[in-house]
């Protein structure tokens, strides 16, 4: 065997244990996008969640503007901890719906007293059927959907502070 | 006496993050009453990667978004849908990542070429093996 073939098994060795502790050092995001971005917002109607807002359906995202669709639910601590980001983007005008998923009134009206409320509409999600036709993985997710009903982007996770200027950055160019 | 509190404590506690406030849907632990729909929708659950607890299917899966994703697939079979339509409806969503079967994607051709490989290698390497004993 001539000495190039010999070095192939090291080279091999080499790129596997290099592969591997570059992963180790470097692990791959576990988030899955959805595939929506960019797409139309797919047809749903949602009764409402709590009985003082409408529910949301898809029909209510075309022609008035671009907006954020929030997916929560009250029983998720992430969610609690982005409320304070939801709610300086509703002071400073942003339209927010949101799903809620699986979720019962009277936690939701709870949660909405405890920590703000920023939601124009919201959906009753009961068994993560909108979610899943938007290729949400969990909870939180917030998506921007502009005037047309087109998903522009997906926020992975709760919104942070440091969120505020790109979301807002974005309505802008939509608007 | 604390330590013994404590130790309650921790073993009353339940997790904060997991569980909504509502319990399973239907379909998500309850078989098909037809069982050649409940097989068809018990092998696409086991080919379903759970979002939550990636690397398991969504059969195995106690998450409870498997548990919806059960549920809708229960629903869709029970209303006579084909298999592939529900798993090419997830793959529009979540892309091919939700599904364990490789599609045929120009970026899974490694993985269906791989064996046609070896085997070429493997010829290859055993007609140099004939070929030198029979020159020795």
């Amino acid at each position: 065997m001539s000495r190039g073939l010999r070095l192939i098994p090291i080279l091999l060795l080499v790129w596997l244990v290099g592969g591997l502790a570059w992963r180790l050092v470097k692990p791959p995001s576990p988030a899955v996008p959805s595939q929506l971005v960019e797409r139309a917002v797919p047809s749903f109607d949602l009764s409402p969640a709590v009985p003082t807002k409408p529910g949301l359906k898809s029909a209510d995202l075309r022609g008035s503007g671009p907006r954020l669709i929030n997916i929560f639910g009250s029983w998720c601590v992430p969610c609690a901890a982005e409320a304070p980001v939801l709610n300086e983007l509703k002071k400073r005008g942003v339209v927010i719906d949101a799903i809620a998923v699986r979720d019962t009134p009277d936690a939701i009206t709870a949660f909405l007293d405890r920590y703000g409320d920023p939601y124009g509409r919201i959906g009753n999600d009961p068994r993560s059927n909108v979610q899943i036709d938007l290729g949400s993985s969990g909870v939180p997710e917030t998506f921007v959907v502009d005037g047309q009903g087109i998903v522009r982007r997906q926020y992975i996770g709760p919104l942070s502070q440091s969120n505020i200027p790109g979301v807002m950055q974005q309505l802008a160019e939509l608007r | 006496m604390r330590r013994t509190i404590a130790l309650a404590l921790v073993l009353a506690a339940t997790a904060a993050l997991a569980d909504s406030n509502l319990p399973p849907a239907y379909w998500a632990n309850r078989q098909l009453p037809d069982a050649r729909q409940e097989a068809k929708a018990e092998a696409l659950m086991n080919e379903l990667r759970c979002l939550v607890c990636q690397g398991q299917s969504i059969a195995d899966s106690d998450a409870e978004l498997a548990g919806d994703m059960r549920d809708l697939v229960r629903r869709r079979i029970a209303a006579g849908e084909k298999p592939s339509v529900i798993r090419t409806w997830l793959i529009e969503r979540y892309g091919s990542w939700i599904s364990y079967k490789p599609t045929t994607e120009a970026a899974a051709w490694p993985l269906w070429l791989a064996p046609l490989a070896f085997l070429l290698l493997g010829a290859w390497l055993i007609r140099r093996r004939i070929k030198l004993k029979g020159g020795a």
